[in-house]
């Protein structure tokens, strides 16, 4: 009689389960936390705002009062500043930082693109801090003496040009936050202009039409809504520039029409009054501030996103 | 036979041809005033920065208020200690993060996800100080180094999660079923396959968020604050470069000037440094694949 030959392994025990589903659970819990920190902050700041919320309700956004010592608050003239010195900046930013895309993708020698792709990745990494000092020291004197100057003399009949120049201003501010957005906005745009077919080029090509017709019928309104897109990533960005900002825009809560003149945004009034707020009332009112930096960013930040990914169509944009 | 009216007179022609040099010349002439400033910062680093880079600078304090010489060795120690904080509790967050999403997770909860790290990262670096501040220094009664190093940490958690994702799923398909089919557990196949294998990629991505947390000064203003002396414990309050050059630039005296710009050296040079480093990294990956 022969007998069923025995297996010569073992399975493993069903116990082994636990750590499989430990390590599950950790890494689920790592992920889930991104979530719950987005919530998190915002629970935090309105936590933090609560009494100024209380006491000035919604006539905070649009009261254009900062006075500490009367215990008086109101955000204006911040909302105006950040979002003036952000739309100087993306004035600057969006052109420039289009045209090097389309001068990356469509015309320079393949040589060239790498070194100017790195000199690029290069001008992200500067740190803010830098920026400010080197705005301080550098482009503040620079600006005051001669474009500034300049601004007046040939554009001086604009409102925007007219007044005192000091150097310190709303303007320097925007030109900062412009060097600092480019090279996002240019890395976008070029990963949406990348992701323009060459048929569309070709197609452009076939029909006689010069490098820029082709650049102007088949690239730039095929990608119009990307790049869109980008600037708005690029505003996002701009609106809570802090340190670089509040170094070269003067800090001074006032709501005028000239550009030269100085001013001061939501990030900045954080940054310089934050550790010297005493009143319970008046760090309240910076949390508030706070606050309203951060929804409008994750609105910004929300839009950029789902502009560039209905663009993309497949696999999104990376944006780091 | 009669002439198209449509078809191009040779002045027409040659317009369209100017006009489109025209912009060739516009692109060139926006892709140099692009890098411009790159050029610009770093020539007055190292014009305003270099002369003062001296001994002192890497082994004194900071004098006190107007007196001249003195260094940034504490800051310098200051930011190490930070960026090592930040290491230590941001990035295992981020690296379980990411394993997540490449290795477990349903297509639709990813999407939530990975939508919420690239919102995050918008968020700015101001609003982490206020956050923190409020979470570890309010109840703990004083500004401390664990704070910052908190604040930069979390900076760093939606960074290294995407990037870690990227890594994983690079892994092919066929070593995880490799490893299943030898039943080993789940778990272990990720850790000594999976991640074992894009173990380089990940490393590339913590140093990424360290080069970008490296110079943040927002979100330690009101956390860690900075300190002019040594820092024996991490509850004090710990000085980092770039919150040295943010004191000194503003300061009016030209001494704290001049050390500034050598702090902004240095902080440059290790972001220079981190860079590289990445650049090298990336490189050997995609030679042996």
């Amino acid at each position: 009689m022969s007998t069923a030959p025995t297996p010569s392994y073992v399975m493993p025990a069903p116990g082994s389960r636990g750590p499989d589903i430990a390590f599950k659970w950790v890494a689920m819990f790592a992920a889930a936390m991104i979530v719950v920190l987005i919530v998190m902050v915002g629970w935090e700041l309105y936590y933090g705002s609560r009494l100024a919320i209380a006491k000035f309700g919604a006539g905070f956004l649009w009261s254009s009062e900062w006075d500490p010592v009367l215990e008086r608050f109101g955000a204006l003239p911040f909302i105006f500043g950040t979002l003036v010195s952000s739309l100087i900046a993306l004035l600057i930013a969006v052109p420039l930082g289009v045209a090097t895309a389309l001068f990356l993708t469509e015309l320079a020698p393949l040589k060239m693109r790498q070194p100017i792709i790195i000199a690029i990745e290069m001008l992200a990494a500067v740190p803010s801090v830098i920026f400010g000092l080197w705005g301080i020291f550098v482009l503040i004197p620079w600006l005051r003496d001669s474009l500034f100057v300049w601004l007046k003399r040939f554009l001086g009949f604009l409102p925007l040009f007219q007044g005192p120049i000091y150097g310190l201003s709303m303007l320097a501010a925007g030109i900062i936050i412009a060097i600092m957005i480019l090279p996002i906005v240019t890395s976008i745009s070029r990963e949406i202009l990348r992701s323009v077919p060459n048929l569309q080029r070709e197609a452009a090509y076939a029909l006689g039409a010069t490098r820029w017709e082709v650049l102007k019928i088949a690239v730039l309104s095929y990608a119009r809504r990307g790049l869109f897109g980008a600037a708005v990533l690029g505003l996002g960005r701009a609106l809570g520039e802090t340190m670089a900002v509040t170094m070269v825009i003067g800090n001074r809560p006032q709501i005028s029409a000239s550009l030269f003149a100085p001013g001061y945004t939501l990030a900045s009034v954080v940054a310089n009054e934050f550790t010297e707020a005493t009143t319970d009332l008046y760090q309240s009112a910076l949390f508030e501030i706070g606050l309203v930096l951060f929804a409008v960013a994750i609105l910004v930040n929300a839009a950029a996103q789902v502009m560039l990914k209905s663009m993309s169509g497949s696999g999104p944009v990376k944006v780091n | 036979m009669t002439e198209s009216p449509y078809l191009p007179t040779p002045q027409f022609a040659r317009w369209r041809k100017a006009k489109s040099s025209a912009v060739t010349g516009i692109l060139v002439a926006c892709a140099l005033a692009v890098i411009a400033p790159l050029f610009l910062v770093i020539y007055f680093l190292l014009e305003k920065g270099f002369s003062s880079l001296d001994w002192n600078f890497f082994t004194q304090l900071p004098k006190p208020t107007g007196e001249v010489g003195g260094g940034m060795a504490n800051a310098i120690v200051g930011s190490v200690v930070l960026l090592a904080m930040a290491t230590v509790f941001g990035v295992p967050f981020g690296i379980f993060g990411g394993i997540y999403l490449a290795e477990y997770g349903s297509d639709r909860a990813n999407n939530w996800i990975r939508f919420a790290a690239d919102v995050l990262n918008g968020v700015p670096s101001i609003v982490w100080g206020m956050v923190v501040y409020l979470l570890l220094v309010v109840p703990f009664k004083g500004f401390s180094a664990y704070a910052g190093g908190v604040a930069l940490g979390l900076m760093m958690v939606p960074l290294v999660m995407r990037t870690t994702e990227e890594v994983l799923i690079l892994v092919p398909q066929s070593y995880r079923e490799a490893a299943l089919a030898l039943g080993v557990a789940r778990w272990k196949m990720i850790v000594v396959i999976v991640v074992r294998t894009a173990l380089k990629g990940i490393a590339t991505g913590v140093i990424i968020a360290l080069a970008r947390i490296a110079g943040e000064t927002a979100p330690l203003l009101f956390t860690a604050l900075g300190n002019t002396f040594w820092s024996h414990n991490l509850k004090e309050p710990i000085s980092a470069l770039p919150l040295q050059i943010f004191a000194y630039g503003l300061s009016p005296y030209d001494d704290w000037h001049r050390q500034a710009w050598a702090g902004a050296l240095v902080l440059m040079a290790l972001i220079i440094v981190l860079n590289v480093t990445v650049r090298v990294l990336s490189r050997d990956r995609s030679k042996t694949d």
